[in-house]
């Protein structure tokens, strides 16, 4: 124990010990009522035949809703897709988060411009990015499809086929993909941010020294900035799947699922249940389905961040 | 050769990912001035307006729908939110990273267990409690539920700022006689106010970007947010009001992307105290 460590044990009085329980109590209160009380209900909820109509906690059914709900055709798809755009998204926004901060990480002129350009994305509800990317993706009037007509890779006798449209969100993987785009688009500034967090916090004589040893730009990433970059790229990958595992918005304002279940994610579909078709029971036992999913994901997350942080050369 | 090479893809790099991230906005804003007769006609260029624009749809989302309404929600929903957020986060960080023992430095995880339970696994019994509290319907409702998505991230956040502070800085105004407490007040947070700015912004932006709750827990326009009330108010069934839907779009994002962009090198402070990786460090 080191000195100024003692001193401080030292001075951690009774008193001090009040005030600290006093400044983390209203937090603690807050979240056990409205996370804690809910998460039990939720699981409460979902072994009960509670509606809309008859919300009221009872008619245990057991593990009913769970194995009604796994019977679904719907079910597969949606825990599919829930991952696929996941894991899509993350990758690909962490492989652009990681290139953008390389070049953000210098100065230039124009820079703050370019960070107002390059955070726009992040400063739209979500909501509001979907509605943007339906219409910039429409069946009709997409001015993709039409810069893809106008560069002869789209229409009658070009590589992307006769029709005249694309057609994105009518389509299965077409419309995942595009949903996918929609969660990196909107995501990537957050992400570049963290990022970056972690590269300037890299010192600058590793590079000088790294350079002077004649390492070119890909020796320098692989060996150097990426290992030192991957307790941050674990934080900034946790908080991505956090927010593109839990959101429903962009599938519901963009594809709602279609066609048939072919896009359909775990959220909106206990959404669908629950909320519209009034089945509050087997709403909420498709949306406890995600909770193990997230669990083993942020565990996997954190183990290797913290492999990552004893490994290295902290004191 | 090399350098020359090297600053032609630095400069390319920097165009791509700028156009990645404009040109949906791009999109949008030229939408929003588009007279009907131009927008939807397929043999136009759609980039550029064939008739003259028109300020008809902006005029509309102001006077015909209740887009000023969802405005003042969002903002009042908003500033409520980052208030509560601080009074939570701020004290709370600080006792787990100075005055409840040992454990309280390494309850990093802990928190990032509770952020772990998104709004999507909690809505439907959310639902119950916010009925339960007759605050269903209103704004009430979802400031009350907001900092759930707020305080953990907030108070993770903090924690690695004070955590990273000086020990000795508050031991030394404990000496000259200030209590705990005036310790916190007059060291501890002048100090982590790039953690408290972050947390304003995140806090804010997090709360207008919701839409679960906000389309779950409210159904009247009077108390909608931006971010449930457009789409509710301008998709009515397969009728898009595309020209009002970008304008609504575009008078949110724009002044906010300024003041997160100006903003943006003291976001990046904010992460850098704390990594996953500093909660591992005893």
């Amino acid at each position: 124990m080191s000195e100024a460590e003692a001193s401080s044990r030292v001075g951690l009085g009774d008193r001090d010990h009040m005030l600290g329980w006093l400044m983390l109590g209203p937090s603690l209160i807050y979240i056990a009522a409205l996370v804690g009380l809910p998460f039990f209900l939720a699981i409460a909820l979902s072994v009960t035949s509670a509606t809309v109509g008859d919300p009221s906690i009872h008619g245990f059914v057991g593990l009913g809703n769970f194995v009604q709900v796994l019977h679904e055709s719907a079910f597969p798809l949606a825990l599919r897709n829930s991952v696929i755009v996941t894991l899509g998204t993350l990758i690909l926004t962490l492989v652009l988060a990681t290139a953008e901060s390389e070049l953000l990480v210098r100065d230039f002129r124009g820079k703050r411009l370019l960070q107002i350009l390059l955070i726009l994305p992040w400063a739209m509800p979500v909501s509001l990015a979907a509605i943007d990317w339906l219409w910039l993706l429409d069946s009709e009037f997409s001015p993709v499809d039409w810069l893809l007509r106008h560069m002869h890779l789209l229409g009658p006798g070009s590589p992307l086929g006769p029709a005249n449209h694309l057609y994105y969100y009518g389509k299965e993987w077409l419309g995942l993909g595009a949903i996918v785009m929609i969660n990196v688009w909107r995501l990537l500034p957050f992400a570049t941010i963290i990022v970056l967090a972690g590269r300037t916090s890299i010192p600058r004589d590793i590079f000088e020294q790294a350079q002077v040893d004649g390492a070119g730009f890909f020796r320098t990433l692989f060996s150097i900035t990426l290992p030192a970059l991957l307790p941050i790229l674990m934080v900034a990958s946790m908080f991505t799947a956090l927010l593109v595992f839990g959101d429903m918005a962009v599938t519901a304002l963009t594809t709602r699922g279609g066609p048939g279940y072919a896009t359909q994610v775990l959220p909106y579909w206990a959404y669908l249940k629950g909320i519209d078709g009034g089945a509050l029971s087997e709403g909420a036992a498709v949306a406890l389905f995600m909770f193990p999913v997230l669990l083993v994901g942020a565990i996997l997350a954190l183990r290797m961040a913290y492999r990552t942080d004893s490994q290295g050369d902290r004191p | 050769m090399m350098p020359v090479l090297r600053r032609l893809g630095f400069y390319l790099g920097l165009l791509l990912f700028t156009l990645f991230a404009v040109f949906p906005i791009v999109w949008m804003v030229i939408t929003a001035f588009k007279q009907d007769a131009d927008l939807y006609d397929v043999a136009n260029n759609p980039f550029l307006y064939n008739l003259p624009p028109t300020l008809k749809h902006v005029t509309f989302l102001f006077t015909g729908t209740n887009y000023p309404v969802f405005l003042w929600n969002s903002l009042f929903i908003g500033i409520l939110v980052v208030i509560i957020t601080l009074l939570l986060a701020v004290p709370a960080a600080y006792s787990l990273s100075r005055l409840v023992g040992h454990w309280g430095e390494r309850s990093g995880i802990a928190i990032f267990l509770v952020y772990l339970i998104p709004p999507t696994l909690l809505f439907i019994p959310l639902y119950q409690i916010v009925t339960f509290l007759r605050a269903a319907n209103t704004v009430w409702a979802l400031v009350l539920v907001y900092p759930t998505i707020t305080v953990p991230f907030c108070t993770w956040l903090l924690l690695g700022f004070f955590k990273s502070l000086p020990r000795e800085l508050e031991e030394a105004a404990l000496i000259d006689g200030c209590s705990r407490w005036q310790a916190f007040v007059r060291v501890a947070l002048p100090l982590s106010l790039p953690g408290i700015a972050t947390c304003i912004v995140f806090a804010f932006a997090l709360s207008l970007s919701d839409y679960i709750y906000a389309t779950v827990f409210v159904s009247s326009a009077a108390s909608h947010t931006v971010s449930a009330g457009v789409p509710t108010e301008l998709i009515r069934g397969d009728i898009y009001y595309w020209q009002s839907l970008m304008a609504a779009a575009a008078i949110v994002t724009i002044p906010l992307a300024v003041a997160y962009g100006l903003l943006f090198d003291r976001l990046v402070k904010g992460f850098q105290s704390d990594s996953a990786g500093s909660e591992a460090t005893p």
